[in-house]
């Protein structure tokens, strides 16, 4: 039984290793369901990539609400309805995630980064309360590299 | 109604790809306050496509706004005139498409 289970394991490993990368769509909702129902940025971290330990040394940059992560500033946005949140980074990335600790789960939007992909993203996020959004960037040396920025919502944006 | 419109613009080798997804991305807590938690939809992912090759690959969740934006960059791939392909899909199994040509 377990070597057959060994076996179909690596058939399945050596089918997705044949399919290039650039057409291999990824789902992180099937793949690892619990980073979307995680309720704290931690857990959802922790459930996408099995480590917590975030590396903040100015390597990705995020704005959220018009206010650079490094300004030091907080930064306020006028309704939690439509946060506008850019971000970026040079570093050689497999994947790049978004979380947020205002909302009741944590989880944004996770991206997988092909060899065409230039990060450098715009997106528009919902949050329900003051809170502070994480961009965590997965290099392809496994390291996590994160960017942080606080936030005042002077209007919710999760009500009805 | 449902789909994605979608402008890409050639600059300097790069094409930048500015998207709205048009889509009301209700949370839980909304369909929860009308009755149903389950009612809950939102795109869950969302993808593009130029010359068969994947330019973006992203899995999403219900805290992204409504109408969502997507603003992406990519390289290396995508000529003038080229179709640029998306597809969203929602949590109740619907699609929306968009396609512009790189200008």
């Amino acid at each position: 039984m377990e070597r057959r289970q060994f076996l179909n394991l690596t058939l399945g490993a050596l089918a997705l290793a044949v399919v290039p990368a650039s057409v291999r769509a990824e789902d992180f909702r099937k793949l690892k369901p619990n980073v979307w129902t995680a309720h704290t940025v931690d857990d959802a971290i922790n459930a996408m990539y099995g480590s917590t330990d975030l590396i903040e040394n100015g390597s990705v940059f995020l704005k959220a609400a018009g206010e650079a992560y490094n300004s030091g500033k907080k930064a306020v946005a006028s309704s939690g309805g439509a946060i506008p949140v850019t971000f970026s980074t040079e570093i050689p990335a497999k994947t790049i995630a978004v979380f947020q600790d205002a909302n009741p789960e944590a989880a944004v939007i996770v991206y997988s980064v092909n060899k065409y992909s230039v990060n450098n993203y715009d997106i528009k996020i919902k949050m329900a309360k003051p809170g502070t959004i994480t961009i965590v960037v997965e290099g392809e040396d496994g390291k996590l590299y994160a960017a942080k920025q606080t936030l005042d919502v002077a209007l919710g944006g999760c009500e009805g | 109604m449902a789909g994605i419109r979608l402008k890409a613009k050639l600059k300097k080798g790069v094409v930048k790809v500015k998207a709205m997804a048009k889509h009301d991305m209700t949370t839980y807590n909304q369909m929860e306050k009308k009755g149903n938690r389950d009612d809950a939809n939102f795109i869950t992912h969302i993808s593009a496509t130029v010359n068969g090759e994947t330019v973006l690959d992203a899995s999403t969740s219900q805290f992204l706004s409504k109408n969502p934006i997507f603003k992406f960059d990519f390289k290396g791939i995508g000529e003038k005139g080229d179709k640029l392909q998306m597809v969203w899909v929602d949590r109740k199994g619907n699609t929306g498409k968009g396609s512009a040509k790189i200008k």
